[in-house]
């Protein structure tokens, strides 16, 4: 295999677990106002993913930095292109990734207020944004022949792309969901599942109406299989959900999370950012690529330190595998007890 | 403004900012780290209360270094799009590694930290915060290897066809010569800003302290807290001396413009401070040290330091017209003159005044002595600024020092822009980030002023997790 080859592959794999991951902390935060009734059981949401979530953001930034050095021109062009939505983004990030850890460090009701809206919209925003920031890479922006993108911000919200963003939010929300149910107990367990089962309801049919245009657009043999898989993994996951098999449901989600990226990516190869103009040039695996030498130094670098990552992230989960309820929750606010 | 001067101010708030909180977060967790270790060895309590009360400052503080850093990974793409398309062959291999080998880390084994104190085996828990601290050092090294070949570009050919630096040795470029003095000096710079801030938030507290047990704790972190701060600074002047004499090597214009020397001269005068013009081409009134610029840039007193006029003569010919002159004063391949001057000279004078306050600390907290003098209350008090300021002196010299490049020699920090990016783009950008900093600074210093304040609170030793039993939570959010 080409090593350009190889390093598409793995940013699929970077966003894959990025979005297997991050989509359920997405989906947490989304759901704060939703599941929990009061602040003990906002703080049993919050920290379900408290220990985790910071490792899960890292994803997106390795796959920033990959890409910007296996591909440089697909960074230059795909960041300085898609400028609102990552400021958007960025934004999002910035305020999410506090509330986590400001939130708890006042007892007073409007600072904790303000900063579970920062968590809410802090995981909307992305949840939306990146479906529609994917949606637009596969269906082709206008990219000039110097590589520059050239179509402005309003180019980017169209149905396609938005139908993309209802995608991603609707299958974060699901995910978030799924993963509440596993790692809580008492009543938020129980609305968790029956949120899952109903929001992905909704997620299954935007998935199935999103991939099947990707797929009569772009599609392959091998996009086409993982997209069928992914709606098979989807609707196990919601089969499991409703006989309260909350491990084999989440773990539905969390696979039709991953085929249906992966099926993008095989949509999406060998071009990286094909171009809608008629007079425009795509990126490819090949003109967007860095040279060999970087490549081959690059794919030594993550053989070897992957597994590692891998592992202790794999370990941290089974250190934190134990469900949280209210009486977990420390009474007094975490400053005098804990760290 | 156009949109690189809009980018150029993006780059510099962000970055200053974000480095704000960086040096802390390598300082301050090599400590924490310490006092745990500490705990772990004696089993006294006052190391534990350390731990704790340092280990709740670190978060917050760590918290906004690590969101105001997503910013740093995004913005070369987004307002840099032509230097990314130029150099991502090199750069970006070095930011994909510190992803890999320093996030994953620091995230993965702080989120261990803060929740494991009742999960994990006291040792693995200590373990957790080094690790989160190698992490940093490792961070620290890939960017500051990528940003030592933007000042001098090595193991590196241009090629014409693709019209970009291409890599053909990734050595040269993680042992860059400059690389390896700019790491020491900055990660010892790390621990010298983490150091004032345990030594000034603890003599704070040691002159309101009543309790025994807290005046010796507070005494504990005054102590080591002065001592690594003084440790550290000693080595911060070899390495910036070291620095020197490799900047005159690889960049000379950086080192006169560092002086204001316009002309070639041996045995140059190193001056303390100087009233001059205000492009800082003509001297009013000046105090000087004899050959201390020659030593700084040479080792010798008589060595001889080139001037900006012959070095811009010298650039002339061997570059060409300078295609980002409308950018600098006072012509072709010069940075700005008061600037460099000025940031050079503020962060050495914040850096020296920071060693000799801890000094003094020191001497006056001998044998559990507790000092009075007012001056040093506030100095102490004033201590926690100093390396933190001076780091961003450093970087303002460093970094504008090297201008009108962005990679020496090679791009010009207006070729490196993104062309496809409008001027409204990126002011609306810049607005957005600034004003948003600027709220969270707010918040951060109000939440950091609060638990100083409440100080290092009692604790009980964590207990580990036992079987059967449901216990709340060690910590939650």
């Amino acid at each position: 295999m080409e090593l350009t080859t190889v390093w598409f592959s793995l940013i699929a794999v970077l966003w894959i677990g990025y979005f297997c991951l991050e989509g359920f902390d997405f989906g947490v935060g989304m759901l704060l106002p939703v599941l929990a009734k009061d602040d003990t059981e906002r703080r049993v949401l919050i920290n379900t993913v408290g220990p985790v979530w910071d490792g899960n953001e890292v994803w997106v930034l390795v796959a920033g930095g990959a890409t910007f050095a296996a591909f440089p021109e697909w960074y230059a062009t795909l960041f300085s292109g898609f400028y609102f939505p990552l400021l958007l983004i960025l934004v999002a990030l910035i305020v999410r990734g506090l509330a986590f850890e400001y939130r708890a460090k006042r007892d007073d009701a409007i600072w904790r207020r303000n900063w579970d809206w920062a968590l809410v919209v802090g995981s909307f925003v992305p949840a939306v944004l990146w479906g529609v920031a994917f949606a637009n890479i596969l269906r082709g922006v206008p990219i000039d022949s110097n590589l520059e993108y050239t179509g402005g911000f309003f180019n980017l919200l169209n149905p396609y792309a938005l139908l993309g963003g209802v995608t991603t939010l609707l299958l974060f929300l699901t995910h978030g969901a799924m993963f509440i149910a596993l790692k809580t107990d008492g009543r938020i367990r129980h609305a968790a599942a029956q949120l899952a089962v109903r929001v992905g309801a909704g997620a299954a049919v935007a998935a199935v109406a999103f991939l099947g245009w990707t797929q009569l657009e772009t599609g392959t043999v091998a996009s086409g299989l993982a997209f069928a898989l992914a709606a098979v993994a989807l609707l196990a996951g919601l089969y499991a959900a409703t006989r309260g098999r909350e491990g084999w449901a989440f773990v539905g989600t969390f696979v039709a999370i991953a085929l249906g990226v992966a099926g993008l990516f095989l949509g999406l190869f060998p071009d990286v950012m094909p171009t809608s103009l008629a007079g425009g040039a795509s990126l490819t695996t090949s003109n967007a690529s860095a040279t060999h030498y970087t490549l081959t130094i690059m794919t030594v670098v993550a053989v070897t330190f992957t597994p590692v990552v891998l592992a202790y992230q794999a370990w941290t989960y089974w250190v934190f595998h134990k469900r949280i309820a209210t009486h977990h929750i420390p009474a007094q606010t975490p400053v005098a007890s804990g760290t | 403004m156009d949109m690189t001067d809009i980018a150029r101010w993006q780059f510099a708030i962000t970055t200053v900012y974000h480095f704000l909180f960086v040096p802390i977060t390598i300082g301050l967790s090599a400590i924490v780290a310490g006092y745990e270790t500490a705990w772990l060895r004696t089993g006294h309590e006052r190391w534990l209360r350390l731990t704790k009360f340092f280990g709740k400052l670190f978060l917050i503080n760590f918290a906004i270094g690590v969101v105001t850093g997503i910013v740093q990974e995004f913005q070369f793409g987004m307002n840099w799009s032509d230097y990314s398309r130029f150099v991502g062959d090199i750069f970006g291999a070095p930011l994909a590694v510190e992803g890999l080998l320093a996030f994953f880390l620091e995230s993965t084994f702080l989120g261990l930290w803060i929740f494991g104190w009742d999960r994990l085996p006291p040792k693995l828990h200590a373990a957790c915060i080094w690790l989160v601290h190698i992490g940093t050092v490792f961070s620290a090294y890939f960017i500051l290897a990528a940003n030592s070949w933007m000042q001098h570009p090595v193991g590196y050919e241009y090629n014409p066809d693709t019209g970009r630096a291409e890599m053909h040795d990734f050595a040269a470029v993680l042992f860059n010569k400059v690389q390896l003095v700019t790491f020491p000096h900055v990660v010892l710079s790390a621990y010298m800003t983490g150091a004032a801030f345990v030594t000034g938030i603890a003599f704070w507290h040691l002159r309101k302290a009543k309790e025994p047990g807290d005046v010796e704790l507070y005494q504990r972190a005054v102590r080591t807290g002065a001592a690594i701060l003084l440790v550290a600074g000693l080595g911060v002047a070899i390495s910036g001396d070291a620095q020197g004499k490799v900047m005159t090597d690889v960049q000379p214009m950086k080192m006169a413009a560092a002086e204001g020397l316009y002309d070639t001269e041996s045995s140059a005068d190193f001056s303390l401070l100087t009233i001059g013009s205000l492009d800082g081409s003509q001297e009013k009134f000046s105090i000087k040290v004899p050959g201390l610029l020659s030593f700084l840039a040479t080792g010798h007193t008589d060595g001889t330091v080139q001037g900006i006029n012959q070095l811009r003569d010298e650039y002339r010919q061997k570059y060409g017209q300078d295609p980002g002159e409308k950018y600098y004063s006072p012509g072709d391949y010069t940075p700005v003159i008061p600037v460099t001057y000025w940031t050079f000279r503020i962060m050495i004078g914040l850096g020296l005044l920071g060693a000799a306050i801890a000094g003094w600390v020191l001497f006056a907290t001998r044998r559990g002595r507790i000092p009075q003098s007012r001056l040093l209350y506030w100095g102490a008090l004033a201590l926690p600024f100093l390396p933190l300021f001076a780091n961003s002196f450093g970087w303002l010299f460093t970094e504008l020092g090297r201008q009108p490049w962005a990679v020496f020699g090679l791009m010009t920090t207006a070729q490196a822009s993104s062309p496809g990016v409008s001027a409204g783009q990126a002011l609306t950008s810049l607005i957005v980030l600034t004003l948003l900093y600027g709220v969270l600074a707010v918040v951060e210093v109000r939440l950091m002023v609060t638990y100083i304040r409440r100080g290092a609170d009692p604790v009980e030793p964590p207990s580990s997790d036992e079987p059967g039993v449901d216990k709340p939570l060690a910590f939650a959010y």
